[in-house]
């Protein structure tokens, strides 16, 4: 129980064609985990059936106890998700957004406008509460989505290249963020492409063509690969398979 | 059960929020029931003539008189010979040429018979069979005209006479708004609330929030009753609208229960909701779901009686059509809304339209999901 | 230039990715077509009548048998009371009643003069109204048939009707003009309007107008994709017409063409220039709908005719465009007629189609800069 995540030859297939291949962690409560891996190289595959929202092939997978086959109602109300693609409706307001996801996952008046001002005080968008979301910027939007995805204080969040397109500073503030979180003891299950956010997470997996090629912990990966930074390990597993 | 409250919610406070979509929403149902109420209109009216006279006589004259001033016929003038007669047909000039031969008073007189031709545009079949049956009332009358005026004593009947009296009950005036509006009205409910509905699912998988709602912990039920509720209550806002149109500007006698009408309209309109919500669950674009809906549209159009009778139907179509759902609401429209039908009388329409509802809703909601 | 090739095939290639879509597009004029030509007709046949005959004479059952046996209507209820009619037509079956009084057969034998009622249930009309006709025909014919004329009528007046272009009163004559205006409308100006409102949606829009095509490059590439599959279209209802239908082709293809490329041109510049003001594709929808297809369909002369509208309908008319296709397509197919005879439709279309292109690239400008 005390893991967050167990996966166990956790497989995938489209067709012919293998998008995660029999993928085995573990995840603690608690901890920062890098989810690394090139584009197609089967990361939001992975993440969508630990979310529930695709059946595996094979392989068994735990999402806080629950299991991803028969329980995928119970790790719903568990874990938060924030997707590539910008998740709140662009035509509701900054508090709607939020009293809708949270009346979503059965929070009641009171904590609905608790969460709302505790959230808008956060993320210091007092001023644009009542603003249409699309008309914010493109980081604030995201750091939005985050505390959108966090509202009802699930024991898992996984986030799907949550910093794509903005700008170092906000990436900055967005992994404060999640710094928080951890802190308050949330599990952070994170994909991304950019190699110094790696070195932010606990531990972190690297993904190649469908499989676990490498997972540790940073600095470990570094020592293992020989080289001095993230971006020196992922640059050794991607060109291994580009001249296979 | 209170994360449907949210759904709905949300989903008013977007349409609410959507200032064009709005308002083409409301003014699209009025706007077509103004339009089709005044345009639906089969009658043979306002008949370009043009008249080739050869012959220049006292009765050639008279006969063209009585092309004047009646409400069927414009007289457009006229043309001395066959030839430029036809190039008014061509041009579309001239829905009907009544060509006067030369010595047709004399003929008349000296043969007891003349004959007249009468060309008819008929590319339109329907309306040159009617346009040439009022020219030949006409002719008809005239020729009685004359032949009382020559033949003094009227021949006494002989045999026995047939009187035929026609009632067109329910629409007495035979109105064509009488007849179109009580459909229309049902009509537009499919038009707005299933093809809104069918965007919807289609546009939050496109923005990619379906898939953030998928990993709530919402049911199926919830959703899919969270989506139906609003554009239900649009539609019956719509058919309330509607039918203050057709009762006070267009004075649609409404003899049937109203409370039964609207049973009527949200059984309707949740089978419309459901087959939007299908269409919109089986699509992967709008552009797909619209151009699904719109087939279904024309199709269920063409064939529901709207515009042509159902019952004339070759018998492939008479089974096709037991699946639309259109006909049966719009025989339920016209038998309740003018001939005070009872939910007796509409037994089977509502069974029809109820087994449609219930299984549309089911699929769609079994469908919802599996395909993100 | 081949950027430009680059981009129309992407355009098609996102056509073609979308099966479902190209197979709607071109069942639609087939369905319609089909439907039109075949399963909608007003020709009676059959028609479920009911017969209250309080009579039972020898007259009433003659004039009731001749109803039946003319295969255009069909006993479904034999009626005691008068206030069975009401029941009867409540239930919708039945649309049309033959009421014999009493001493029907005595009064037409003896006194020389006789009532029958039909009473028809007009809720639908145009049933009532044929059902109504045709019934009255034969029962008059019966009458005549009892009193032949004595002798022939003095200043006889024959009239000779000739139904030119369509002696067979074909109904394929009037609506495959129509559906062709239909389909190309809705295949380029919705087409069009949604594709472009969905770029914008998605985002995409803007990234194209930042690539070194010239935004004329743009627009005329999404477009050229849809020109192609509507003229496809249009020839496959033409097709459809000549062959299944028996629509003759008297005049010129090469001009019949032709003018349809200027239709789907300027359905195309229609289809634009929503798609600059519609910022979604549900609103780009919406407005094509309202705009164009619903106006089409009822103020084109193609369902209902133009002269018997009320006046203010009749002028709206002048404005739609499919109105002069219409009238172009039934010139030159049927009777066969060249620009001579057509220069001043497709004078209107022209300067239509060049005002639309003006006004949407107009408003396009401001939107790149």
């Amino acid at each position: 129980m005390d893991k967050a995540v167990i996966t166990n030859k956790l497989t995938k297939k489209f067709g012919d064609f293998v998008a995660t291949n029999e993928i085995t962690f573990d995840v603690a409560q608690g901890e920062i985990f890098g989810f690394l891996g090139a584009n197609g190289a089967g990361k939001t595959t992975a993440i969508r059936m630990l979310c529930g929202l695709l059946k595996p092939t094979s392989g068994d997978a735990r999402i806080a106890g629950f299991d991803v086959y028969r329980q995928t109602e119970q790790i719903k109300q568990v874990i938060g998700y924030m997707s590539q693609k910008f998740s709140l409706y662009e035509d509701l307001t900054v508090r709607e957004n939020i009293r809708f996801y949270g009346g979503i996952y059965g929070l009641n008046r009171a904590d609905l406008k608790a969460k709302s001002d505790q959230i808008i005080e956060q993320l210091n968008l007092g001023s644009v509460a009542d603003k249409l979301v699309a008309s914010l910027p493109l980081g604030w939007k995201q750091r939005l989505a985050f505390s959108v995805a966090l509202v009802h204080n699930p024991r898992i969040v996984f986030l799907d290249e949550p910093t794509g397109g903005v700008d170092p500073i906000t990436r900055r503030q967005f992994w404060d963020m999640i710094y928080e979180a951890a802190d308050r003891g949330t599990t952070i299950f994170v994909t991304t492409h950019y190699m110094d956010e790696a070195e932010y997470c606990n531990r972190v997996s690297i993904m190649v063509d469908g499989r676990i090629k490498a997972l540790d912990t940073p600095s470990g990966l570094k020592r293992s690969f020989g080289t001095d930074s993230m971006d020196g390990v992922f640059q050794i597993l991607a060109r291994g398979t580009s001249t296979k | 059960m209170t994360r449907i409250r949210f759904i709905i919610e949300k989903e008013f406070k977007q349409i609410f929020r959507n200032a064009v979509l709005l308002r083409m929403m409301l003014a699209a149902p009025v706007l077509q029931l103004i339009l089709l109420a005044y345009a639906a209109n089969f009658e043979v009216k306002n008949l370009n003539i043009v008249v080739v006279d050869q012959d220049h006589t006292t009765y050639a004259q008279r006969l063209v008189g009585k092309f004047r001033h009646i409400d069927n016929f414009r007289l457009k003038g006229y043309v001395p010979a066959y030839k430029p007669a036809y190039r008014e047909l061509l041009a579309s000039r001239a829905d009907l040429i009544l060509l006067i031969p030369p010595h047709f008073e004399r003929d008349l007189g000296k043969e007891n018979r003349a004959s007249i031709q009468l060309l008819v545009n008929a590319i339109d079949g329907s309306k040159a069979g009617i346009a040439s049956g009022y020219a030949q009332t006409i002719i008809r009358n005239f020729n009685d005209e004359i032949r009382t005026e020559t033949v003094a004593v009227q021949q006494p009947a002989t045999g026995g006479r047939l009187e035929i009296e026609n009632q067109y009950w329910y629409n007495p005036r035979l109105e064509y708004k009488t007849f179109m509006v009580p459909g229309i009205l049902f009509e537009l409910l499919i038009l707005v609330g299933g093809m809104i509905a069918a965007l919807n699912i289609v546009r939050e998988k496109e923005i990619g929030t379906q898939e953030q709602l998928n990993v709530t912990p919402i049911r199926k039920h919830e959703f899919i009753l969270g989506k139906l509720t609003p554009f239900v209550i649009i539609g019956l806002v719509q058919f309330t609208m509607g039918l203050l149109v057709g009762i006070f500007l267009f004075q649609i006698p409404v003899v049937g229960s109203v409370p039964l009408m609207y049973g009527f309209a949200f059984l309707f309109l949740l089978l419309c909701v459901g087959l939007g919500l299908l269409i919109s669950a089986i699509s992967e674009t709008q552009q797909q779901a619209m151009f699904a809906v719109f087939f279904c549209l024309v199709l269920f159009i063409l064939l529901s009686g709207l515009f042509s009778s159902t019952e004339n139907m070759p018998t492939w179509a008479q089974y096709l059509n037991t699946l639309n759902p259109l006909r049966y609401i719009i025989e339920v429209g016209r038998n309740v809304m003018l001939k005070g039908s009872t939910f007796r009388d509409m037994q089977s329409q509502f069974v029809a339209l109820l087994l449609m509802a219930v299984a549309l809703i089911s699929l769609a909601s079994w469908r919802y999901r599996k395909t993100v | 230039m081949n950027r430009f090739f680059a981009f129309v095939r992407k355009e098609f290639y996102h056509i073609q990715r979308d099966r479902r879509t190209v197979l709607i597009l071109f069942g639609m004029p087939l369905v319609m077509v089909i439907l039109f030509g075949f399963a909608l007709t007003n020709e009676i046949k059959n028609a479920q009548i009911a017969v209250l005959d309080f009579d039972h004479g020898q007259h009433s059952q003659r004039i009731i048998d001749r109803l039946l046996s003319s295969g255009y209507f069909r006993l479904r209820q034999s009626l005691t009371s008068y206030r069975d009619i009401e029941a009867t037509f409540r239930q919708g079956h039945v649309k049309l009643v033959v009421v014999f009084p009493p001493n029907f057969t005595n009064d037409y034998a003896h006194d020389g003069l006789a009532q029958v009622q039909l009473l028809a249930d007009a809720s639908e009309q145009n049933t009532a109204i044929s059902l109504t006709n045709y019934a009255t025909s034969i029962i008059q014919s019966y009458n005549n048939e009892q009193n032949p004329p004595n002798a022939a009528s003095p200043l006889q007046i024959s009239v000779e009707p000739r139904m030119v272009f369509n002696p067979d009163l074909k109904g394929a004559f009037v609506f495959v003009p129509g559906v062709m205006a239909m389909v190309l409308l809705l295949v380029s100006a919705l087409m069009t309007s949604v594709t472009i409102a969905r770029e914008k949606e998605t985002g995409t829009m803007e990234v194209l107008l930042v690539s070194p095509l010239s935004q004329l490059q743009i627009l005329f590439g999404k477009v050229l994709p849809y020109l192609l599959l509507s003229f496809l279209n249009g020839c496959i209802i033409i097709a459809l017409g000549i062959f299944l239908l028996g629509i003759p082709l008297n005049g010129s293809l090469l001009l019949l063409l032709a003018e349809t490329l200027l239709f789907i041109f300027l359905s195309l510049s229609l289809g634009l220039l929503i798609s600059t003001i519609a910022e979604t594709q549900l609103v780009a929808m919406f407005a094509s709908l309202l705009l164009m297809l619903m106006p089409t369909i009822f103020l084109s002369g193609f369902i209902f005719p133009i002269e018997s509208m009320p006046r203010a309908l009749q002028f709206i008319s002048q404005i739609i465009p499919a109105r002069y296709f219409i009238d172009i397509v039934k010139g030159i197919m049927i009777k066969g007629v060249g620009l001579g005879y057509l220069w001043k439709e497709t004078l209107v279309l022209v300067s239509m189609s060049a005002l639309l292109m003006g006004i949407s690239l107009h408003n396009l400008k401001p939107r790149l800069e």
